[in-house]
């Protein structure tokens, strides 16, 4: 796979976006996300930070960004404000993250994220040993880690089955590599796409 | 005096008169008036560099740089407006204005109203944003400006961006509006009102027209202007800057100054009753409280934005109370309501208020990012 965005999973989650949609960013880091989806698909986009080091990112990079505390919620923006609400790599950070879920949907046609999968081998094997899992997908002890929801793709999956929530389409990646088994197992990042039942 | 490297330096405020008259908001018509302005960098050849710097309550025209004829006299933002600096005048060519109603040369109370041969005085109308914002656009026109690369303010100054923005979608491409708002609070109004109760109520007043007895209502606008700096700070900074030190030893079981903050107050009072204009202060408290542009959408501050064009950098600070980030964030959720170009930074910041006109490096960051990235 290539890798022009920089993020491996910015190319899984770009191919879910058609020319021209309305996005939503949330956690937008730098903006990079949203920089290629105007430049090359003409997304009108906005990035949603709280970290003043990222906001000035992405004013650096000339993106749409608006500081708000995620953990708030998303009650500016109306229902069905955009067509894709993006979280990519930020779920497992919010501590609310069944009533993001839920808000994403609200506010977006579909919603796409991604999050590191806890289920990987690797962590099994970490856990073992005595020791919280560091890796790269991973880098954080866990005394300093942003982390604060640690799930798996199988538990990921639970909760949307409860909640309503349709998985439209998932991903997994080990590296950058694509995985096709066992991806609760393999996959150390895992990438969906979510709709709304009915 | 020093004056470093990244200052425009010596300037020397202009005049443009203008001989149409000027229909107001609030009915009637300005016969004749005049604006005075600054001016900083040079228009390029396209006239596509060109950006306003609106100002607040108390401000002017002299933006940055030291006046020509008093080099202590340094512009009110001179901390963002230079060669170098984040409204950087090597790019962009700036024009600082002196709004109608004011006190520093442009037409306004103290003028001679043709009609009487007497200062204005109480019969100055009452002035709103619309009307500053139109006056600023014969001024564009005057100086060959059709559309500013960015019209920027804080408070009073950034309703004036987003007038600009409304009143002329196409002469406007990019509007910085900072520790501002849609609209006042009741809570604003009403300090707003203790500041004008304070003039209107002080002897020396006679009904605005205290030029001709040869008075200013002093105190009224030293009250005005010490509740003004209560909300302009902090509780922390007030606590910070001031805590319950005393000015002198020990408690005088008096009504003279005893805490250190009591001596501040009533020295930015003095300060600026011995130099600002009552009539001035009380027009444009007015138009703060009369700032609402949804107020013909039916308070539906989306609606009202839906003429809009330009790109917006919305900024706030953590502990403006007086302009609070609540508000920001009301202007940035109608622009992203009509699709509009935004970003929007909550700073961290002691300072409240008077945070906009700190060099705060997070601040002075994003507005150097926000600047750059202009196009002229």
């Amino acid at each position: 796979m290539t890798n022009v965005l920089g993020r491996f999973d910015f190319e899984a989650i770009a191919k879910w976006i058609k020319p021209g949609e309305k996005v939503l960013d949330l956690g937008c880091g730098d903006g990079s996300l949203l920089r290629y989806l105007r430049d090359e698909k003409g997304v009108l986009g906005y990035g949603v930070e709280n970290d003043p080091a990222n906001v000035l990112a992405c004013v650096r990079n000339g993106v749409n960004v608006i500081q708000i505390d995620l953990e708030a919620g998303l009650s500016g923006f109306e229902d069905g404000f955009c067509d894709h609400v993006v979280m990519s790599l930020s779920l497992q950070t919010v501590r609310h993250t069944e009533r993001l879920l839920a808000e994403m949907l609200r506010v977006g046609r579909e919603a796409v994220v991604s999050f590191p999968n806890f289920g990987h081998h690797s962590y099994h094997a970490a856990i073992a040993r005595g020791r919280m899992p560091v890796s790269e997908s991973l880098p954080y002890q866990w005394y300093n880690s942003p982390n604060v929801r640690f799930f798996t793709m199988a538990d990921f999956e639970a909760l949307c089955a409860e909640r309503g929530i349709v998985l439209r389409e998932r991903l997994g990646f080990d590296g950058e590599a694509a995985v096709t088994e066992d991806l609760n197992r393999n996959a150390s990042i895992a990438v969906y796409r979510l709709g709304k039942a009915g | 005096m020093n004056h470093s490297s990244d200052s425009v330096g010596a300037v020397q405020p202009q005049r443009a008169h203008f001989d149409t008259p000027l229909a107001l908001a609030g009915g009637g018509a300005l016969p004749v008036f005049d604006l005075v302005y600054e001016t900083y960098g040079e228009l390029n050849a396209a006239r596509s560099n060109a950006v306003l710097v609106c100002h607040a309550l108390s401000g002017h025209h002299h933006v940055a740089g030291y006046a020509a004829d008093d080099p202590k006299n340094i512009g009110w933002w001179d901390n963002l407006v230079g060669p170098g600096k984040p409204l950087d005048t090597r790019k962009f060519f700036v024009v600082g204005v002196n709004n109608l109603g004011g006190c520093y040369g442009s037409t306004g109370p103290m003028t001679l109203n043709p009609a009487t041969g007497k200062p204005w005085g109480a019969d100055f109308p009452l002035v709103v944003v619309e009307d500053w914002v139109t006056a600023q656009a014969r001024l564009a026109d005057r100086l060959g400006i059709d559309a500013w690369a960015a019209v920027i303010g804080g408070s009073l100054g950034g309703m004036q961006a987003m007038q600009w923005a409304l009143e002329y979608p196409d002469r406007i491409r990019h509007a910085l509006v900072i520790a501002s708002a849609p609209k006042l609070t009741a809570q604003n109004i009403a300090f707003n009102e203790v500041a004008r109760q304070a003039i209107l109520t002080d002897p020396d007043f006679h009904g605005g027209h205290y030029y001709e007895h040869g008075v200013v209502p002093a105190r009224g606008l030293r009250l005005a202007r010490m509740i003004g700096h209560i909300t302009y700070l902090s509780d922390d900074q007030m606590a910070e800057k001031f805590g319950r030190r005393l000015r002198q030893g020990g408690l005088k079981f008096s009504y003279d100054v005893d805490f250190e903050i009591e001596s501040y107050l009533r020295y930015q009072g003095d300060k600026f009753a011995g130099y600002f204009d009552a009539n001035t202060y009380l027009i444009t408290t007015k138009a703060l409280d009369y700032f609402d542009p949804a107020l013909g959408y039916g308070g539906d501050l989306a609606a009202a934005l839906a003429r809009a064009r330009a790109n917006f950098l919305v900024v706030s600070f953590s502990t403006d109370w007086r302009f609070a980030p609540e508000r920001s964030r009301e202007i940035v959720y109608g622009l992203v309501h009509n699709g509009l170009g935004v970003s929007y930074a909550e700073l961290e910041s002691i300072a409240g208020h008077d945070s906009f006109l700190l060099d705060d490096p997070r601040y002075h960051g994003v507005m150097r990012a926000y600047f750059e990235g202009i196009k002229t």
